[in-house]
């Protein structure tokens, strides 16, 4: 058993982590699309905004937000001491 | 594959063992398109692609057979990140979203895209709340979970009773589409095309469980993915839209909007007498809809998606298989990122697909053009013949208006090479693609209802003690049972492809999504609030359900049949937070537990073997 300052820790900034994902994921899958109408008066590349945030701007960040949080939950394992070994 | 001992090399050689299944592949479709050039039939193509596929799906099947458990149930957890991905973008990636998806956007436009926001976000929830607590846990099934962690037999018996309903619901579908793909390509019967089917399933699944399912699954993504991104690549190219169509459609929308203007799209009235699933075009393609209700039924329909992706226990159980909590989390964004691939390229043929039939300019755009050199098109006259088009020329001025045109919405990724003229292989490759696509989910889903009919009804309810081999045994008559089940009711073809898969979400989300993420971020849940929660969220939302769809009930707040989770998942919430807190604390064990599953290192809190 690691010691419990460290797990505790270790949690503390695993939930920490975990509220600023879910904080982008609620913002590029509900706040945007809420407001498609407005954003389509943008042209974004050719394409009205809010189409192009549907059909392709919310899954990219989806996709990097994902890669991201793997490296920061990565790293709080590491520096908690908590990781697996290789 | 064949055994355990050689396991780590099989491993090591994975990515030279799929690099050279690719090749091949890739060597098979040149071969196609050489006797389609040496004058060899469409026809016998097509049965070439299917056949070709089956035989070395179930060729890996075979090789991966297993009579151990850990093998049997999580493919002995050595499946790295990034082939646990692929498999998990093929048990994900329906028929429906092979073949109707793009349809869908077709037709619905904005509206419909929340289909595409919802199937892609949900992994965030997957990675963040779910998938590396539940591998550090070390369960066989979801339900395995939920009964260790709430202890005793009814939460467990809730949970294997969810997944068995959500996940049936899903699976006659994708046993509905081999059905289709299988008939339209062997040219047999519907019927005939569904038994087929499943005999394609079962011989991925039967003798190896979650290692043969894997392995089959990475390759059928492989095929899956070739099929749908050469001929959108193809077509785009040979139309001038751009080397790389993803990211250069914005102004083929652009143009779409002017086009529905110059065609009256909104402006005609809908004529009558078409045939049964074929559409006519009536929702404009880019707009959004300008009202709090139009994003109110956006966003609904992305949650319950969302929250059913991170319930449904086919999809979780895929990342028990990995050597590690850190490659369950990689895996999962590898998994997103494979299916992006796909998902992002569905609204781009859907916009290319709409621009050649709309644009007049184009030799390929049919709208405003005399019906008679319409209908001497092969393509139209084709499709026609099996019912998925039809042109009514309503105000008989010989000409086709927009209005006049009907279409089934899967025509646009199975008729878009023949629409763009490419050659005919393409079309056997898209069939290949899609039955791969139906395959690999029907394998996941039957695999995950037998699986925790087996190992949690079975073996952890009525016979605990119970030997390895009855116990594999057990799991593979329930796969036969429930396999043949499926395609029985299949071939009723009671609902249509996409509200059944919609429903298999809100199902999930009802009964699963809350009892799973409070069982690891809430110590506090207990068993009586998991039983509360999953009972009452399951009930509700199945009631809500059947009153809106059979019922005769209006929707609530727009909240129709296919939102249903909407529903059932605060009533989920709430039951299970005021009777946990009604009633008394989990004991110590249990807390012990839920903090061993919250760090990475150390042992899994489940046996290898248990």
């Amino acid at each position: 058993m690691t010691d419990t300052s460290k797990r505790a820790e270790h949690w503390q900034r695993t939930k920490s982590l975990m509220i600023i994902t879910l904080t982008i994921w609620f913002i590029f899958s509900f706040v945007v699309h809420w407001f498609a109408a407005s954003l389509n008066s943008v042209t974004f590349f050719g394409w009205p905004l809010g189409f192009y945030m549907a059909a392709q701007g919310s899954e990219i960040v989806f996709v990097l937000t994902l890669f991201w949080f793997v490296k920061s939950q990565d790293k709080i394992d590491r520096d908690c001491g908590l990781a697996e070994e290789d | 594959m064949a055994n355990n001992s050689d396991g780590g090399s099989f491993i090591e050689n994975l990515p030279k063992i799929y690099g050279m299944y690719t090749g091949g592949f890739l060597v098979f479709v040149l071969l196609m398109a050489i006797l389609e050039q040496m004058g060899v039939g469409a026809d016998t193509i097509g049965i070439l692609f299917v056949a070709f596929t089956i035989v070395i799906y179930a060729g890996i099947g075979w090789l991966s057979r297993t009579m151990a458990v850990d093998a049997y149930y999580v493919a002995g957890r050595q499946v790295p990140a990034l082939f646990n991905g692929m498999a998990t973008a093929a048990d994900w990636m329906s028929g429906a979203s092979f073949v109707a998806m793009a349809g869908g956007i077709y037709f619905g436009g904005h509206g419909y895209l929340a289909f595409v926001v919802g199937w892609t976000g949900g992994y965030i929830l997957v990675a963040s709340l779910m998938a590396p607590y539940l591998r550090k846990f070390g369960c066989y099934t979801v339900p395995d979970f939920i009964g260790t962690r709430y202890g005793g037999n009814l939460p467990r018996f809730l949970g294997v009773v969810v997944l068995a309903v959500a996940s049936f619901t899903y699976v006659t579908a994708q046993i509905n589409a081999t059905g289709t793909i299988a008939a339209r390509a062997l040219q047999i019967p519907f019927e005939v095309g569904v038994w087929f089917g499943l005999l394609g399933i079962l011989l991925c699944s039967m003798l190896g469980g979650m290692r043969a399912v894997t392995w089959t699954q990475v390759a059928q993504y492989i095929v899956l993915i070739i099929a749908y991104l050469v001929p959108v690549f193809w077509m785009s190219n040979k139309q001038g839209f751009g080397l790389i169509p993803q990211f250069v459609y914005g102004d083929a929308v652009a143009r779409i909007t002017e086009l529905e203007a110059l065609h009256g799209l909104g402006t005609l009235d809908p004529v009558a007498g078409a045939k049964g699933g074929l559409k006519a075009l009536t929702v404009p393609f880019a707009a959004a809809g300008d009202s709090a209700m139009a994003s109110w039924k956006f966003v609904t329909l992305v949650a319950c998606m969302m929250m059913g992706t991170a319930s449904l226990p086919h999809i979780l159980m895929r990342y028990f298989t990995t050597p590690s909590v850190k490659a369950a989390r990689q895996s999962v964004a590898w998994s997103l990122m494979f299916i992006f691939l796909l998902y992002f390229t569905a609204p781009a043929l859907a916009t290319f697909t709409k621009l050649q039939i709309l644009d007049p300019n184009l030799a390929s755009g049919i709208i405003g053009k005399p019906i008679e050199s319409v209908l001497a098109l092969e393509w139209v006259q084709k499709w026609s013949a099996v019912d998925f088009l039809q042109i009514i020329d309503a105000n008989s001025d010989g000409i086709l208006q927009l209005n006049e045109f009907f279409m089934r919405g899967d025509i646009v990724v199975l008729a878009t090479p023949e629409i763009a003229g490419l050659p005919y292989v393409i079309s056997g490759l898209v069939a290949a693609g899609g039955m791969a696509a139906a395959m690999s989910t029907a394998d996941g889903l039957l695999l995950a209802i037998a699986n925790a009919l087996s190992h949690d009804l079975y073996y952890k309810i009525i016979d605990p003690e119970a030997e390895t081999k009855k116990r594999l045994l057990v799991a593979r008559i329930l796969l036969l049972a429930i396999g043949a089940a499926g395609a029985f009711v299949a071939s009723l073809k009671l609902t249509s492809i996409l509200g059944a898969v919609a429903w298999a979400f809100d199902f999930a989300a009802s009964g699963l999504f809350f009892p799973i993420v409070l069982g690891i971020w809430w110590k506090r849940a207990n068993r009586q609030g998991a039983i509360a929660g999953m009972a009452g969220g399951f009930l509700v939302g199945t009631w809500y359900l059947y009153m809106v769809r059979w019922g005769g009930m209006d929707p609530w707040i727009g909240i129709d049949h296919l939102r249903f989770g909407i529903i059932g998942m605060p009533v989920s919430l709430i039951l299970m937070v005021v009777v946990s807190l009604m009633t008394p604390e989990p004991d110590a064990e249990i807390q012990a537990m839920v903090d061993e599953i919250r760090v990475p290192s150390g042992e899994t809190v489940l046996g290898s073997s248990h």
